[in-house]
């Protein structure tokens, strides 16, 4: 039951070979072949939960941490998981040898500078798994990595030990103060564009703290890279359930699926005002927006 | 011997009867990454109108006991985008294409057939399917699907534009009182067949929050959950048509589709056709894989033809 290649996505029996906890998350690694070949950051794998016969139908998509093309298993897929429902509990219950149904690599990764130019990665929460494979590549072009992680707590950070090793400079923050600098991440990145003077900044988290990491880019003249986190169905296109607004490049907004234009857009073409308190609105001067007396 | 899947509506036969549901498939290039689309009976397009339309905002979906609750908004690029761009795709994979349309009136609904039927690729249409469990804007919002004159007057006007062998199907809700006046309606009024069933409305509240969970509020009901929904209307449909009600018409059967039991099932009751949607979010092979199974299955209870097993449950009743 698998895909073809030449499609750019696969769909496999995955096979769990380690689960470990990670502060308040789950890392898994899942032996999942043809993943890694296809696999670029930025990227997220659709995961189905509770089996064949389980009445929770709807896939749960994570970015990918990262890949091996070829182990001892065969190629590997590691994803870093929040259990906060049915889904993601059942995933985090998951042990060695456990099967569970991938579809991966989906959506669009992360565009790399083709010049060696300093970039800052910016993760909120476990938002920061895919950075690290990130920071790896953009080293390999002769970039100069600055990474910044918040969370609300310590225990919601994710991947600090990793990041000293992937980057260059490390900053980290915290709400509560438990760890790094106390307050979010847009209090310590006007320092880090300045110090730095990057061009591009590559972030993934909440949607408040893409905005943010959007906002102090533009004030700096980088371009901010957004891998968003919305809810989806399917993961592959079909559902319609994951848009978002967002302006093309001749400036037309239009309610675009994260799942295949995105996840990652860049930060200054989506319409942020349009999201409030969990909600997200059609902007009016959306193609096909709602008319008065019309739908 | 193997079992000969084809199943015939109207003037066309089809190699086999399992179909995408409309709006469960997006219009074929997503999921042809995972199967060769043209390999299923048909393809069944997400329902196009005449302008393109946003759609809601989000959240749009809610995960429900074994199914889910969506308000999308019948997001699409509007009719003449379509014909310029998805059918000729699909026509150029091979596809056979079952085009599901709607409007905000009952003209809107004529307009849209007008064109598809116009279009360059319209012979790779070996259907439109009419959807008419969407808000009547001329009738308060009124779904034209609850009421058996509005639909009527729809697929009458829909049949005007569709040369006289392209198949018609009306697509039915399940949230009305008598299914089978609304089926009959659509019937008397040139339907060629009709699809059963569209989403239930439902609503989900978010308990964090204490507020509706869809930015729509209520939202339609699909998947396994509702399946005993769509056999009972399949099985009444059916029943009132056997009792020659009015005339015998090829049914479609769409909710909750899983596993070719569920189509076995859905056939059984009088579906000809039947339609995978919300499974397809579950596993993007459902609708091949349900074929698969739905092969085996026909051949294990040893027939000749699949068509065989159209509506055999009304024959195998057990009164004591």
């Amino acid at each position: 039951m698998s895909a073809s290649r030449e499609s750019g996505v696969v769909q496999v029996q995955g096979e769990v070979i380690a689960t470990r906890r990670v502060g308040a998350y789950h890392h898994l690694t899942i032996v999942a072949p043809g993943v890694a070949e296809l696999a670029k950051p930025g990227q997220f794998a659709a995961l189905a939960v509770g089996g064949v016969t389980t009445g929770n139908l709807l896939r749960r998509s994570f970015s990918i941490h990262k890949v091996s093309p070829s182990g001892t298993y065969g190629g590997t897929l590691d994803l870093v998981i929040a259990a906060k429902g049915a889904g993601t509990e059942w995933l985090a219950a998951l042990r060695a040898h456990d099967a569970v149904d991938v579809v991966a690599p989906l959506g669009r990764a992360f565009p790399l500078p083709t010049e060696p130019v300093p970039c800052v990665l910016v993760g909120g929460g476990y938002g920061s798994a895919p950075l690290f494979w990130l920071a790896e590549l953009l080293r390999e072009r002769g970039c100069t990595v600055e990474m910044v992680l918040g969370a609300a707590s310590e225990d919601r950070l994710f991947g600090v030990v990793e990041a000293r090793r992937a980057a260059d400079h490390v900053t980290v923050t915290t709400d509560d103060g438990s760890a790094g600098v106390k307050g979010w991440v847009s209090d310590v990145l006007p320092e880090v564009f300045e110090r730095t003077g990057a061009p591009v900044a590559y972030a993934c988290g909440p949607m408040g703290m893409l905005q943010s990491v959007t906002r102090v880019a533009s004030e700096h003249g980088a371009v901010a890279q957004v891998a968003v986190e919305e809810a989806m169905a399917c993961g592959v296109g079909v559902c319609m359930t994951c848009v978002m607004p967002v302006r093309d490049k001749a400036g037309v907004t239009k309610m675009v699926r994260s799942c295949v234009e995105g996840p990652v857009f860049r930060g200054d073409r989506v319409r942020w005002e349009a999201f409030h308190d969990g909600v997200c609105g059609v902007p009016e001067d959306a193609v096909g927006a709602p008319r008065v007396g019309g739908h | 011997m193997a079992v000969d899947m084809s199943v015939t509506f109207g003037t066309r036969t089809l190699p086999n009867p399992v179909m995408t549901a409309s709006g469960c498939a997006a219009n074929g290039r997503e999921l042809h990454r995972f199967f060769d689309v043209s390999k299923l009976g048909a393809f069944v397009t997400k329902t196009v109108m005449m302008d393109p339309r946003s759609g809601r905002g989000t959240p749009r979906m809610a995960e429900t006991a074994s199914g889910m609750l969506n308000s999308i908004g019948l997001q699409g690029p509007g009719i003449h985008a379509f014909v310029e761009q998805d059918l000729p795709w699909l026509k150029s994979v091979g596809a056979r294409v079952l085009v599901s349309i709607a409007g905000n009136t009952a003209g809107e609904f004529a307009d849209v057939a007008r064109v598809l039927a116009a279009s360059d690729a319209f012979d790779c249409v070996v259907g439109v399917e009419v959807n008419i469990s969407c808000p009547n804007v001329a009738n308060r919002g009124l779904v034209f699907a609850c009421d058996p004159l509005a639909s009527g007057k729809v697929i009458a006007l829909v049949r005007e534009q569709l040369p006289r062998d392209v198949p018609m199907f009306a697509k039915l809700t399940p949230d009305v009182t008598d299914i089978v006046a609304i089926a009959g309606a659509a019937v008397k009024s040139g339907a060629t067949g009709l699809t059963m069933i569209n989403t239930l409305l439902g609503m989900v509240i978010d308990t964090d929050r204490l507020r509706p969970h869809l930015g729509g509020i209520t939202g339609g009901l699909s998947g396994p959950s509702i399946r005993p929904v769509a056999v009972r209307a399949l099985w009444q449909v059916t029943a009132a048509m056997r009792e020659g009600r009015f005339q015998t018409v090829p049914l479609l059967g769409v909710g909750g589709v899983r596993t070719g039991r569920d189509a076995l099932e859905l056939i059984a009751a009088g579906a000809t056709g039947v339609q995978v949607g919300t499974a397809t979010f579950n596993d993007p092979m459902a609708p091949q894989r349900v074929l698969t199974e739905l092969e085996a299955l026909a051949e294990s209870h040893g027939v000749d033809r699949i068509t065989d097993l159209v509506g055999v449950a009304h024959d195998r009743m057990v009164i004591p």
